[in-house]
């Protein structure tokens, strides 16, 4: 029951946050604020309770699960579950939402009630889908998360933030459809397979199809990741929404809307479909590939810097996007800490450029120089998350991209040399944004305030956050690596030639309680 | 005919007596609210007796009406939205000068047409239901307004005319064929009939005069124009209540017949279909007024509807019953808005620009057409998602292919037009708009349109109970 707690909380709360709005502006903020607090307080406590028990280690069953029947005509169930990476992203989601909701303590005067309200439900939306385990219910929650987000972008963003929602929505709703035909095709296909219609995730593990509907189904379920993650050539609705959300749109954008796409393909992708995706591995890591090289050298030509960040998200999704393909636990375990430092370290870059537009009002690169010496503090969280945006050992993305490039390496050679090359072009665009906003001359004679204490504040946090994944990773790892060795035995086939078909996993009928039965 | 006959056909009567109770009140003494109270009374009342009725079902009386779950369940709906449609007119009218009175007589005469089209088994009941429905809408659509309407009246009264036509060139030809005008008499002539020609034809033409009704692609030239014309809440009802009524008996008269073994009237309906989806959704981006918008935007969801009306199997009514039901509630909320949203001295508020900052001005009532929008689009935590879901369900489980992907593409295309309006609502207001909002309407009004946002919010997040009832009546043989 925690688990559906964790997520009617937030809505809770945004709720409470609406309606408080008109006993002052203040009030909206304090609520959303207290509201993630306790959230994040209670996951923290989940999460060192699961430690001492030892439960992450079990290997047989969710960390929590909830299973309620729902719309029982359409074999749609409230099934919500845990996992290690699960509760990671949870956290993840939690900790970037406070920080969200404090980078716009100041900046969003404008009806601050509805605008957390949305923040609240976007993130409420985005636990769902970390939690769902039923298809119709994480169908749901993928929806749910794009109406908020839609309001947040297009009330709060910038000048051109009509066309960037527009464009926005309709990329991601027009590619989700897809994923529901998809999600259909697999219902119909399981029921007329083994006589039971289901949604459940547990029961859909391993179901019997041909090869060719299997790639189909595959499919409709990549293009909406892909769009989400964004891989390639779906990647064009990125740069306009991160450029014209405000501040904390951003940060959700980046740091968790992406997420949920690599998730997605982690949790629902392979496990469902791992011949199919297996045959459409090459494909799907010559995309990451692309994208890697692409968006380092597309941020490397950008003069509005917050599009710059945007195009830097890309590069970096690549690898999680090559990670997953890979499908080895070394590349699947570098996945989860290149999300987790992505989300820190993008986000932080994106409340750094909110800042800046608040003090000087231009996004514009050519418009700064010389900004360290009026703002020193700003100045070194700047060059931080660029370094660590670069890959510098002891932070936390050179991790997480290290171990991916070393499970690609065991798959392919040739790519996992390509992908290095973003290392290079990074470093390039990383430096080159630190030399030209914050180093050189004052040129226009700038005399702006240094970050505040709150600005200080939600800094200190997120460079505490990636340092400690970068130099002591290992109670991420530890928390995710049994979810990912399930999650591999679930799609175990990936590796196996398409001849070798296991059976369908016993007693599938419903429940997620490990539908591979047993450790193998 | 029976006690029992009488019992089950007892809503009907209600809203007969209804209509007879207006017409001598007006002879009487003419009052608006009086009339209103009559209608509404009317119209509980028959919504109260269908609990009675369905004990008799399923139950043939006479041959022209079937009198079983199916049909009762559809006079429900269709009950339903008339009644908001008499309180929706009742807050357009009070700001309006005239004789109000006349329209709810014909609001319900038009009601009853619609239900007895819901229970109809002949192709006389078939007859008899669409004339009282239509020669209704005809007065209605041209309720005075003012020029355009007339236009408008008009329009629908030649189209009405030519469908009819049809209709009746497709019933002769069928009667020619088989002898006999029962549909389930018929279903049994013409299965053994193997597909003659004249029967084919008649079928087909049948399907033209009711693709005119419901304004399918290349049915529809007529759809946009008489909804700028009539009077919003009218509007509302064409949109609405003959939609479910015509809807109802296709389906009946249809999944009696068997589409599945005439190829041809198969391949019909599926380009219809097809070209109504698409069609209805690329026309409506083009529109700047929100009545055609919606209009355009109505085409393309009768043809979802034919998604699931072409697949087959039990899950195809529950599917066409579900999104009916929530297309119901959705389009009479959006119409809804605009039959109280305050116009410029008299007109409606039908432009986009009437729209701007709505959000700011009147929170509340842009927050009921966003979540009516929101429906219509599809979105989670309303009737129109799980609406869509099944629609999809049906179509995937027929292994529709081409309708499915008609409809993610269609699905697709609306959003652009839907969320063009939420857009607008919520853009800062111009200065002179500001002013005019102070127009307040009655609470009545207020109250059914909320009332309606938690129909739509309640079927889109826990719609159990609401299937459930619907696999329990609204079943087929």
């Amino acid at each position: 029951m925690i688990l559906a707690w964790l997520i009617l909380w937030l809505l809770a709360g945004g709720l409470v946050a609406w309606l408080s709005a008109c006993r002052g502006d203040a009030w909206p903020r304090w609520i959303s604020l207290i509201t993630l607090l306790v959230e994040l307080a209670v996951l923290a406590a989940l999460w060192t309770g699961y430690y001492a028990h030892g439960s992450l280690a079990a290997p047989e069953r969710w960390l929590a699960e909830l299973d309620l029947p729902w719309i029982p005509a359409l074999g749609a169930r409230i099934h919500l579950a845990l996992d290690g990476v699960g509760l990671l992203m949870l956290l993840l989601t939690n900790f970037l939402g406070i920080v969200a909701v404090a980078a716009s303590w100041r900046g969003i005067r404008y009806r601050t009630g509805f605008f957390h309200f949305n923040m609240l439900w976007i993130l409420a939306a985005i636990a769902g889908v970390f939690l769902a385990v039923d298809l119709f219910m994480f169908y749901f929650f993928w929806e749910l998360m794009l109406v908020p987000l839609y309001f947040v972008i297009g009330i709060w963003g910038h000048e051109n933030r009509v066309y960037a929602t527009l464009k926005f929505f309709i990329f991601t709703q027009a590619s989700s459809l897809l994923m529901l035909v998809a999600i259909l095709g697999l219902y119909f296909v399981h029921g007329r397979a083994t006589g039971v219609y289901t949604f459940d995730y547990g029961g859909l593990l391993g179901t019997p199809m041909s090869s060719f509907t299997e790639m189909v189904l595959m499919l409709g379920f990549f293009v909406a990741f892909a769009v989400k993650l964004p891989a390639l050539p779906v990647h064009t609705w990125l740069p306009d929404a991160h450029t014209e959300a405000p501040t904390a749109g951003s940060v959700h954008l980046a740091g968790l809307v992406l997420k949920v796409g690599a998730f997605g393909m982690l949790r629902f992708l392979v496990p469902l479909f791992p011949h199919a995706a297996s045959r459409f591995a090459l494909p799907a890591m010559l995309l990451a590939v692309a994208g890697i090289i692409y968006g380092a050298l597309l941020a490397f030509a950008q003069t509005d810097l917050k599009r710059m960040v945007a195009y830097t998200s890309i590069s970096h999704m690549g690898f999680v996007l090559l990670g997953i393909f890979a499908w080895n636990q070394l590349a699947l375990q570098g996945v989860v800490v290149v999300m987790i430092a992505h989300g820190v370290s993008t986000g932080a870059l994106f409340v750094i450029v909110g800042d800046l537009q608040d003090r000087i009002h231009t996004r514009d690169l050519d418009r700064m120089s010389g900004l360290w010496s009026v703002m020193p503090r700003m100045g070194g969280a700047a060059m931080l998350f660029a370094l660590a945006s670069l890959g510098l050992p002891g932070l936390g993305n050179f991790v997480g991209e290290f171990l991916v490039l070393i499970g690609v390496y065991q798959v392919s050679i040739p790519l996992a040399a390509l992908a290095s090359l973003g290392f290079i072009v990074s470093t390039v665009y990383a430096l080159w944004l630190v030399e030209r906003a914050f180093l050189g001359r004052n040129l226009n004679k700038w005399r702006l305030p240094d970050y505040n204490l709150r600005e200080s504040t939600v800094m200190a946090a997120m460079i505490a956050v990636i340092t400690a994944l970068g130099i002591y990773p290992q109670p991420v790892l530890g928390t995710a690596r049994v979810a990912l060795e399930k999650l591999g035995r679930y799609a175990a086939a990936y590796h196996q030639p398409a001849a070798a078909r296991p059976a369908p996993p016993a007693g599938s009928a419903h429940a997620g309680r490990d539908g591979a039965g047993g450790s193998s | 005919m029976s006690i029992q006959d009488f019992i089950a056909v007892l809503p009907l009567v209600a809203l007969a007596t209804a209509a007879v109770m207006i017409m001598l009140a007006i002879t009487f003494y003419r009052s608006h609210l009086l009339t209103l109270a009559i209608t509404l009374a009317g119209l509980a009342a028959a919504v109260a007796l269908l609990p009675l009725a369905a004990r008799q079902t399923p139950r043939q009386v006479t041959a022209l009406l079937t009198i079983d779950g199916y049909a009762l369940f559809f006079t429900g709906v269709i009950l339903a939205a008339t009644f908001a449609v008499a309180i929706f007119s009742y807050v357009y009218l009070r700001r309006r000068t005239g004789q109000h009175d006349e329209l709810y007589l014909l609001l319900l005469l038009a009601a009853l047409g619609a239900a007895v089209l819901a229970a109809s088994s002949h192709f006389a009941s078939l007859f008899l239901g669409l004339e009282l429905l239509s020669s209704s809408l005809f007065v209605l659509i041209a309720y005075p307004r003012g020029r355009i309407n007339i236009e408008a009246g008009i329009k629908y009264l030649i189209l009405a005319s030519v469908s009819t036509a049809f209709l009746l060139f497709g019933m002769a030809l069928i009667y020619d064929q088989t002898g006999t005008m029962e549909f389930g008499r018929l279903a049994v002539i013409a299965g053994n009939t193997d597909g003659a020609g004249l029967l084919t034809a008649g079928l087909g033409l049948l399907a033209v005069g009711l693709g005119f009704k419901l304004a399918l692609v290349p049915f529809h030239m007529w759809t946009p124009d008489v909804y700028q014309g009539a009077p919003a809440p009218i509007t509302a009802f064409v949109a609405t209540v003959s939609k479910v009524g015509v809807f109802a008996l296709a389906l009946r008269f249809f999944s009696e017949v068997g589409i599945h073994p005439h190829a041809h009237l198969f391949l019909l309906f599926t380009l219809i279909a097809v070209a109504s989806m698409l069609g209805g959704n690329l026309l409506a981006l083009l529109q700047n007024n929100v009545k055609r918008m919606l209009a355009y935007s109505s085409i393309a969801h009768l043809g979802y509807l034919l998604v699931a009306f072409l697949a087959s199997g039990p899950l195809a009514v529950t599917a066409v019953a579900f999104y009916l039901s929530a297309y119901t509630a959705t389009t009479l909320g959006a119409f809804g808005v605009i039959a109280v949203a305050p116009g410029h001295s008299g007109a409606e508020a039908e432009t986009l620009q009437h729209y701007r900052g709505l959000f700011w001005r009147r929170p509340w009532l842009a927050a009921v057409f966003a979540a009516m929008l929101f429906s219509l689009a599809g979105i989670p935590l309303t009737a129109g998602f799980i609406g869509k879901f099944y629609l999809l369900d049906a179509g995937v489980g027929s292994s529709l292919w081409l309708l499915v992907f008609s409809l993610v593409a269609g699905s697709g295309i609306s959003l652009y037009y839907y969320l063009r309006l939420v857009v607008v609502m919520y853009m800062r207001p111009h200065r002179e708009g500001a002013r005019e909002g102070a127009d307040a309407f009655p609470w009545t009004g207020s109250l059914t349109l909320t009332l309606l946002m938690g129909v739509i919010f309640w079927l889109g997040v826990y719609p159990a109970p609401f299937i459930d009832m619907i696999e329990r009546t609204a079943r087929l043989k």
